[in-house]
Order: C-alpha cells, then structure tokens, then sequence
C-alpha cells in the first residue's frame, strides 16, 4: 500500500475537519430553530411555566451570590486601577461615573455571561450530556415526549430571561463597590461622586449592557443544551462537552460583544451624535 | 387494521450499518400478537439496534417496519407520537429521570401523554398501582439514585405498564443485565406476569439463557445481523445449528479465543 503524501494527508485532514465544523455549525442552526419554535406553545401552557420555574430558580437564583460577587470586585478594582491617574489629573470626582458606564455597559453583562457560562452552562451540558449517556434522552423520545421541547426550550428560555437580570445585579454591586472603595479607601467624597454619575451615566448605558445580557443568555443557553444533546459517550465524552460548552460560550460571548459594541455605538452615533464623557 | 390474525409487528429486509460495519443485514421479521418473542445473540451483534427499530427510535438504511399494518420508519417524530403511546420500552439502562421521584418517573407517561387538563391525583393513583404491582409499595418518594438495580428494574417496567390503556406492546431491552439469579428470577416472573395479565406483546432482547427460556414462547438468534435460528424455547436448547449450540453451551466462537501472548 502506497504512503498518503504528506501534502494529501495535511490537505485531507483539513477538508475533513472543515467539513465537521459546517456540518455541527449547520445542526447547531436547525437545533436552535427547533428549541424556539416551541416557546410560544411553552409560555402558553401550565406545564410548559411547570418546566420553565424550576430552571429559573436553578439557573437565575442559585446564580445571584456568585455574579454579585464579581460585580461587586470589578468595581472595586476599577476604582483602584483609575485613582491614581483620575487624581493626579485632578478628576478624581469623575472616576465614579467612568466605572459605572464601564461595568453597566460592558463589564457587567460580559462578566455576568462569563459566570453564567462557567455555573450553569457547565451544569446544564453535564446534565443533558448524562441523560444522553444513560439513554434518558431516548426514553423521552420513545414515551412520546420531545426532548428538545421538554428539556432545551425551558433551559434557553431562563437563560434568556434571567441573564439581563442577573447583570442588573453585577451593575448594582459594581457601583456600590466602587463607591466603597471610592469613600472608604481613597477618601473621595460622596456628592461630587454622585453628581457626575448623574450627569455622565445615561439610561443609555445601563439598557446596552441588558441588551446584550438578553444575547449573551440566549446563547449560553443553546451552546450548553447542544453539546450536552451531542455529547460522545461516557463519563469523558460528558466531561469534554462541558469544558467545549464554556469555551465556545466564552468566545461567543466575546464575539457578541463585540459585534453588538459596533452596532449600539452606531446607534448612539445616529441617534445622539457624539458624547464625551470627560 | 388490528386482525388478530396479522402480525403486530412486522421487518421486512431490513439493514442498518454504522460507519462501515453492518449491524442488521436484511431482517425479516414477525411478532405474533399477546406472545412473548425473545431475541437473543451475543453483546453487539445488533439487537438493541434492532428493537429500536420497531419504535422509531433508529431508522433502516434499507427495508421497511410496520406496526399494526401501518409503515412506520418513514414517519416523522411527531406522527410516531401516537405509535409510542401503544409501545413502551424498557431501557437496558433502565433510563430513570434522576430529577424525579418514582412515583414521578411511574406517572411521567401518562402525564405527558393525557390531553387538556391533567387530573394529577387520578394519574399519580394509577401510578401508586403499578408500583405496587411490581412490589414496591412506599417506593413513591424516593429518587432512583436511592434504588438498588433490581429495584430500578422494577420500577422501569412498572413505568412501561403505567398507561392509559395499558401498551399494546413492551419492549425489553436486556431485562435481566447486571443482575444477580434470584433478581433475575423476579423480572423473568414479571414479564410472565405482565404478559398473562395485560394479554400484552413482548419482545425481550438478550443474552441470558435462563430469561430466554422463561419468558419466551418463540426465540429467535441473532448472529452477524442476521438470524440463524427460530423456534420454541425447547426447540432452541435442542438445535443442532453450530453457533446457536455454543451460544447455549456458552462456548465461545472459534474466531474469538485469545491467545495470550508473551
């Protein structure tokens, strides 16, 4: 038998692995569009609420210590980070306001996705991806019950629905973190503090982060249900797919936010002009 | 069409290959309606593919299945809904949903299944009977995880026989796996039970000699996707055909010694 030239095999491997990437990208789609498809059916029935409750407890409350936590450190860290130059400008007052635009419109939803992402994305694959495994996903299907309707779409939908919540919370703990350390640390002083977040931070700023939370939920949700619905079998086929889901929702989240930054501060561009926030 | 007289279940020619391996190679076959037909054959030779088959679960690369007269390999997942209503299966893994009681689990088809407002105390006093048929009466609160495998093999069937009407068929797949003689015995007795009580056809999967003479009325082996022998329990232990001989002698194949090597 002839050896595959080394040209031939890098080039085959390539196809092949190109090939894998839009074949998933493809079901990933059509997986997605059929988990939506039900959510009217869902929001209208009293089971479909049946099914939605339990996740939205699971993936939204159980979620509010971690996220607030890391609202609450970022903002405290940013304050750090920015004093001494805010200080030695002799606009230390306007930090407060440059860190709340920072963390209700950037760093709130992104961090808020990242945990939810790395609480309950992790959890939700791993769990989908054990009933793919001891063919709980099967046992669905053969009583006559769709497994994406009755596990996917209630988990996308709290998903979607608790996201912008939680990063109302990262927002809030963010300010008040920063105004900590801010008052208590640095001894700044609360009312010019407060009259610059007044005067800078707009409604604006605080509807963008919820807007993209709304995004960065939708697809934690639909990543993390996907890979735990393909995930090969056993306990390292399970464990494979969980770390796959934090990656790919990591990087999307990145990606979303970049594309979404574009297009909001296009929007602020039209519909406002331009704002300076110095 | 439900002529008593026509098989409930029907293959015909059906092959299924995954990647370059064929599993099933041109199956014909026909389940007798209210009897118990056994399939047996070594691990991996294609009959928990093959019961999947008969519920939709996997579809034919070639060949046709039919259920009560009707093709179904060619239905949607939606248009197969009222198929598997008529059609329960026992997962060889049992497939319990952890995140749900027994009696949760027991009730969870007729639950899915019930049309317009759900009567919950009805169905959870159906489900409370199948459990107590099984022999596991004050089992209703507790969660798989807390079962032990004989107990989840109970409550598996009793949750294939928790609808409303009973199934028309059950489908086992390796019923008595992974669990000890006297364990096995009780299952064995159960599918017997559930089999006189309910007039219900079964068709169990496996590799166990002892189930396949308890349970069966007719049995059926299955060896390198196709089946090299059909016939009573009796006329099974009594084959002459070489590779059902050493299945029931529990003789290996020729080709599958090893040999240890230094």
């Amino acid at each position: 038998m002839r050896r595959e030239n080394i040209v031939t095999a890098s080039l085959r491997g390539l196809g092949t692995a190109t090939l894998n990437g839009l074949s998933h990208f493809g079901r990933f789609w059509t997986f997605s569009a059929y988990a939506m498809s039900f959510i009217p059916l869902e929001l209208v029935s009293v089971r479909g609420w049946r099914r939605l409750l339990p996740q939205c407890f699971f993936i939204g409350t159980r979620s509010v210590p971690v996220i607030m936590l890391t609202g609450m450190f970022i903002g405290m860290v940013l304050i750090v980070q920015g004093w001494a130059q805010f200080d030695a400008a002799n606009m230390a007052d306007r930090l407060g306001a440059i860190v709340m635009i920072s963390v209700c419109s950037e760093l709130g939803p992104v961090l808020a996705g990242v945990m939810l992402a790395g609480r309950a994305g992790g959890a939700l694959t791993a769990e989908l991806g054990t009933m793919n495994v001891t063919e709980q996903l099967l046992a669905l299907r053969s009583m006559g019950a769709d497994p994406v309707r009755f596990l996917v779409t209630p988990r996308f939908l709290a998903c979607l629905l608790l996201a912008p919540i939680l990063t109302c919370y990262a927002d809030l703990m963010g300010t008040l973190g920063a105004y900590v350390v801010y008052l208590g640390v640095y001894g700044g002083e609360s009312e010019p503090y407060w009259f610059y977040v007044r005067q800078t931070v707009e409604l604006w700023d605080l509807g963008s982060g919820l807007f993209k939370a709304f995004f960065f939920g939708g697809a934690i949700g639909l990543v993390s249900c996907y890979n735990g619905f393909h995930c090969k079998p056993g306990a390292q086929g399970v464990g494979q797919a969980c770390t796959q889901s934090f990656v790919i929702s990591f990087i999307l989240i990145l990606m979303l936010d970049l594309f979404l930054g574009f297009l909001l501060n296009g929007l602020y561009s039209v519909w406002f002009g331009f704002r300076s926030l110095i | 069409m439900t002529d008593s007289h026509h098989p409930i279940i029907e293959l015909r020619r059906v092959t299924k290959s995954f990647g370059r391996q064929r599993v099933l190679d041109e199956i014909d076959l026909q389940i007798e309606r209210g009897k118990t037909t056994v399939i047996m054959g070594r691990s991996g030779t294609g009959k928990s593919v093959l019961l999947k088959h008969i519920v939709g679960l996997l579809r034919p690369d070639k060949g046709e299945v039919y259920y009560e007269g009707l093709r179904i390999d060619r239905l949607n997942e939606r248009a197969l809904v009222p198929i598997r209503r008529q059609i329960s299966f026992v997962f060889q893994l049992n497939a319990l949903f952890d995140s749900m009681t027994v009696l949760e689990n027991v009730a969870f088809p007729m639950t899915e299944n019930s049309t317009g407002r759900i009567d919950r105390v009805k169905i959870h006093k159906l489900a409370s009977q199948c459990l107590n048929m099984v022999g596991l009466a004050g089992f209703d609160h507790k969660r798989p995880a807390e079962l032990s495998g004989g107990e989840k093999k109970r409550v598996a069937i009793a949750r294939a026989i928790a609808m409303d009407p009973p199934p028309k068929v059950i489908l086992y797949d390796e019923p008595t796996a992974g669990l000890d003689p006297q364990r096995s015995d009780v299952i064995n007795k159960l599918i017997r039970q559930m089999q006189q009580r309910f007039n219900v056809t079964g068709v169990v999967v496996t590799h166990d000699m002892k189930c396949t003479v308890e349970v069966g009325d007719r049995v059926l082996m299955l060896f390198n996707g196709r089946f090299v022998a059909d016939g009573t329990p009796q006329e099974i232990l009594e084959s002459d055909e070489p590779h059902v001989r050493r299945f029931v002698q529990g003789l290996a194949e020729p080709g599958d010694i090893i040999t240890l090597t230094s």
